[in-house]
Order: C-alpha cells, then structure tokens, then sequence
C-alpha cells in the first residue's frame, strides 16, 4: 500500500487517538507541574453594634476566582508534587528507613502513606489476579470442553455473564450478597460461627473480596481463550503420546500446555493491563477505607468540590510510568520477533 | 473412534470436573438470579437483619405490601429518580460510539493489515501502549481543557473521548480480521481498475461483516460498561446509567434507596443477557481473534 494511501485510510483513527490518548498525556504532564493557587487572605474588620470592631482573617474568594480565571493551571510547583507527602514521599520515606528497626515496621509505616497504600493493593491485585484467572479459566475450558455437546452451549453462556457485566454493577451485585444481612454474608457468619462477622470490616478480608471479584470477572475471558486453544489441539499428538504410555495428567502436561503456551502469555500481557488499572471494584464495594487502588487515588483526588488536577496528575505520571515498566519486557519481546521475522 | 478414545475419561476424573464445573456454574450464574428475584421484594427482606431466607419467601414483603413480590424498586427507580432519561442517555452514546469507532476503525485497520512498512508496526505496538492506559489518568488530563473550551458535561464529547479510547483496540481486532481476507481479492480488483478506496468499498465491505458485527459487539460492551469516563466527564442531568446507579448509592441513608439501585442494576444486566443469548458466538470467535491469530 503506498503511503498516500495508508495515511488517508489510517487519518481519523490516528487523529482520535492523538488528540485524545496522546494529547492528554502531555496535559497530564503539564498539570503535574503546577498547584492550586493558595488562598488569598485579607483582614476586614468586622463591626457589631455595641460589640466593638474586631480584625478578622477571611479567604478573599473574589480574587481567587480572578486568579484562576487568570492562570486555570495553578502556580508553578515543578516536581514538588511528585515528592510531596501524598505522592512518592521522599522526606517521611528516608525519615521511616531511619527510624524504624526491623524491615517489616518500615513496610508498616510505609503504608501509612496513600500514594504507597494504593500502589501495594493495585500490585498485590495485579499479581494475585492475573496467574489466579488463567488457572481458573485453564480449569473450566478443560471441564467444558469434557462436556457432552449439547450442554456446552449453555455452560458457555452462564460463564460468560461474570465478565459481560459491568464491572461496577458486577461487583455491586456481589458486595450485596457479601453484606453483613446479604445471604452470604449470613452464610458465612454461621459457617464460621461468627456472629458479628462483617467482611467489610477487616483489612485482609476485604482484600481478599476484592480479590475473589477480580478471578470471578475475569476467568471467563481466559476460559474462552483456552477453550477455543483447546478445540485446536493437534489429536495424533495426544494419541501418540497416549500409545506412548502417557497418563492423562501427563498429556495435559506434556502436550496440552506446551501447545498453550503462546495463549497464557497473550491472556497474561492483557489481564496484567486490566488488573493493574482495578478501579471500580473499590467504588462498587466501597472498600476506599481499607484498600485504594492507584486509579481510585486518581479518581478520589477528581471528584468532590475542590479538584486537586495537580495531584491527580502527578498520580496519573507515576501509573503511567507504571504501565510503561510492566509493558517494557513484551514490547522488547515484540521488537526481537519484528526483527528476528525479517531478512 | 480414534478421537473419542483420546479425550476418553476415567469415571472420577469425570465426576471431579462436572463437580468443578457445577461449582463454577452457580459462582458464575447464582449472583445474578439472587440479585433479579430479590430486587422485587422490600429492602427489609433482601438485606435481612433475621433471616437470609426471608429473601426468598419474602415475609416482610407479604407484611409490607400485601404481596410476596413488589414492583416498588422498579417504581422507584425508573419513575421517581427518572433513570429512564439515564437509559436513554446509555443509548444515544453507545450507538454513536459503536458507530463512529467502526468506521474508523475499519478504515485504520485495513490499512494497517494491507501495509507492510515498519511505521505499521509502530502504530500497532503504540496502540498496545495507548490500549494500557488506565483510563482514569486519560480523564485527569480531559478535565482541565475541557473545561477551558467549554465542552465539558456534554453527550457528544464523552462520545468522541469513547470512540478515541476504543480506537486501540478496535484497529487491532479489526487488522487480524482483515489479515483474514486475502489480499489477491483487493488487488485483483485494483489490476481490473479499480483505486483503492473503491477496492475497500466494492469488494472488501461485502465480505468483511463477521469481524465487523463482532468488533461492534465489543465496542458497544466498552460504551455500555465504561464508569470512569462517563462518572467524570458528563454533567448530572446527562448522566448514563453506570454513574447513575453510583449516584444513587450515595443516597442509601433512606429506608427503600438501596432497593433502587438493585432494581436499576437489574434493569442495567437485562441487556447484557440479551447480548449474551443472541451473540455467544462471536463473541467467542472475538476474544479468540487475537489471541489464536498472533
């Protein structure tokens, strides 16, 4: 295709996608550089009859409103955001590595901090989730596909629905049931002999929820890769094999995830994208007091009155540059085969 | 005979994976049954303080409304709080995305399946970047312009924003349809005459609607599902419905509120269902498409 060509067909989409992924790359940048603008204070006095004058400090808002209709920005803060309290940190980092004796009560301090919070729940997340889906999803292929033909259909279609939901409304419908008075929070209470069991009021349970929610959503999105990887797999090989004096476990093992093996990285490469932006759990189950994500630090410091853009922006640089270490070893992967390919 | 011998199960193994599978089919499915038969009954039976079980027979239903089942949730919801005009919101933007994103994406993704050079694959493996991008740092960096331009709060704008976030993923789902269509069909047009834009339009849209009928599917999930986009960039009275069952869930204070939102949520999933029934097809042929593909 010669280049005029190319570059009339590819025109609208690269357009779209420069002015509203790349643009606003360098809008984040740029914001991250700057804070709001502090609070102009004037001293008027205040005069009650028979109760005297008194000097009071006030915010002069007028001249704040001037100020931000002047400079929308803020005033310029270079990197300061990005080492203050709420972000990287540095001072109480260094200050916590001084004081604290042991690894695990620095770990502690540490995540005292939000930004290091939120970054330890979206990697535990991210990590946890990801090898869990593709066990569970390996799993369930298997199973269906050991299904006699007339049920497979219908197995499909309940095991789709956990990943076509809306993951807000998904993980709503859950933390309903999970509720203290929801029927499995009930459940568990007496399963456990527990009266006042409440998952939502303990750390470690609450992640673990969110946790079971993420494989709940994900696992048939790697259920059906697998299952159609499944239908493909050579029979003489696994025949030969089986003449050969292969258990079944050993064909599953020798010849059924060798072949896979290019599915597993294809599936792991896009839940690990997925599962490093885990947002809406957090909203849908209202799980913010116990586990933030680095999305949801983002989205918290947005909404509400006062917008802080500047720390959103500065939060919204680091996951990017988290997203650019986690891609690196695929892009130059991909890079070695786009050369390897060519003479 | 051969095939059925190799993939023959001992009667354990296949008792253990229907049990496994069982298992897996009520995680999968209970929720969503649970959530549909208790959004009609009152809030003190669903969420019960006594009994689970009340959910099912609905006793303090009988007691409040005369009847085991109520529409009130429904009533509430769709009346009261006018999630209707939300509805109607979720509509317009995902048929303008699913729309929009295909006729760019189609054209995009025919280039870049009919082109060789070594630019194609930087836009691709950019696109892979842009693809894992959290959305919500996309949308700090909207807010600010947009409020600078004045174009915040509006449908159409979070349409575009949709399209564009889609773009990624729509140009390489529909490259590795196209990289399924032979090129000999195109360029035996273009050698009778035909330029490239008329080989696209004559002889590829003919047959290119499979992977088209499933990037849409796709496109449209992505439109219907999305919260950190809509949540953030569209003003309260043009809300679509994923913000406006969030919204509702602020306002839980009230004896009846939580019902709401159940009975939206469900009239939220009942499309999905349909989607499902109707497409399971393609949507598996979609998920696998890149994947089996490369």
């Amino acid at each position: 295709m010669k280049h005029k060509t190319f570059l009339s067909f590819m025109l609208p989409s690269a357009i779209a996608m420069l002015l509203f992924i790349a643009l606003p790359i360098v809008s984040v940048f740029t914001q991250s550089l700057f804070i709001e603008h502090e609070k102009v204070l004037i001293t008027v006095e205040n005069c009650v009859p028979l109760g005297g004058c008194t000097m009071e400090t006030v915010v002069d808002t007028e001249a704040a409103a001037k100020l931000k209709a002047e400079r929308p920005l803020g005033q310029f803060n270079g990197f300061g955001t990005y080492t203050n309290r709420n972000h990287l940190a540095f001072d109480e980092v260094s200050a916590f590595w001084h004081s604290s004796d042991t690894l695990g009560e620095f770990a502690r301090q540490l995540y005292g901090l939000p930004f290091y919070k939120a970054l330890s729940f979206t990697l535990a997340y991210t990590f946890l989730v990801t090898p869990l889906v593709i066990i569970l999803g390996f799993c369930i292929a298997l199973a269906v596909n050991a299904l006699p033909r007339m049920l497979k259909g219908l197995a499909i279609f309940f095991s789709l629905l956990p990943m076509m939901v809306t993951p807000l409304i998904g993980s709503l419908i859950l933390f309903w049931m999970i509720d203290s008075r929801g029927v499995l929070g009930q459940t568990l209470q007496v399963l456990l002999n527990d009266p006042d069991l409440s998952l939502r009021a303990s750390p470690a349970l609450t992640w673990i929820m969110l946790m079971v929610y993420g494989v709940w959503h994900s696992a048939p999105f790697a259920f059906v890769v697998f299952y159609a990887g499944l239908q493909t797999v050579p029979q003489d090989t696994l025949e030969s094999a089986m003449i050969d004096g292969a258990s079944r476990w050993e064909r599953v093992r020798y010849v059924v995830l060798p072949y896979l093996m290019p599915l597993v990285t294809f599936i792991a490469l896009i839940q690990l994208m997925d599962n490093f932006r885990v947002f809406e759990p957090i909203v849908g189950f209202s799980a913010e007091a116990s586990a933030t994500s680095l999305s949801w630090i983002i989205y918290n410091d947005l909404r509400g009155e006062f917008q802080l853009f500047g720390s959103a922006a500065a939060t919204s640089m680091l996951t990017i540059l988290g997203v650019a270490v986690l891609l690196t070893p695929v892009l130059i992967r991909t890079w070695r085969d786009f050369k390897g390919a060519r003479p | 005979m051969s095939e059925a011998r190799a993939t023959r199960r001992s009667p354990t193994v296949r008792l253990f994976l229907m049990g496994f599978l069982a298992l897996w089919l009520i995680a999968a499915a209970f929720p969503f049954m649970w959530t549909l038969w208790g959004s009609f009954k009152v809030q003190s039976d669903f969420f019960s303080i006594q009994d689970w079980r009340n959910a099912l027979w609905g006793t303090r239903t009988v007691i409040e409304t005369g009847a085991p089942f109520t529409g009130a949730g429904y009533e509430g919801a769709w009346i009261q709080e006018g999630f209707g005009g939300a509805v109607f919101n979720t509509l317009i933007v995902t048929v303008c995305v699913v729309a929009i994103s295909l006729t760019f994406g189609t054209l995009g993704g025919y280039a870049l399946s009919r082109s060789s050079y070594n630019y194609t694959f930087w836009i691709l493996m950019t696109a892979l970047v842009f693809r894992a991008m959290p959305h919500i740092t996309l949308v700090s960096g909207y807010l600010l312009p947009f409020f600078e331009l004045n174009i915040w709060g509006y449908l159409s704008t979070t349409i575009i924003v949709l399209v564009a976030i889609n773009q990624p993923f729509t140009i390489w789902m529909l490259r590795s349809f196209f990289m399924n269509i032979p090129k000999d069909l195109d360029e035996s047009a273009m050698v009778d005459g035909c330029t490239r834009f008329q080989a696209f339009r004559y002889v590829i849209i003919p047959v290119m609607w499979p992977g088209v009928i499933t990037t849409g599917l796709f496109s449209f999930l992505l439109a219907y599902n999305d919260f950190a986009v809509t949540a953030m960039l569209l003003s309260k009275e043009n809300q679509t419905m994923v913000p406006k069952i969030a919204s509702f869930l602020g306002s839980t204070q009230q004896e009846g509120n939580v019902m709401f939102a159940v009975a939206a949520v469900v009239s939220a999933t009942a499309p999905l269902f349909v989607l499902v029934l109707f497409f399971q097809r393609q949507i598996v042929s979609g998920l696998t498409a890149g994947a089996v593909k490369g």
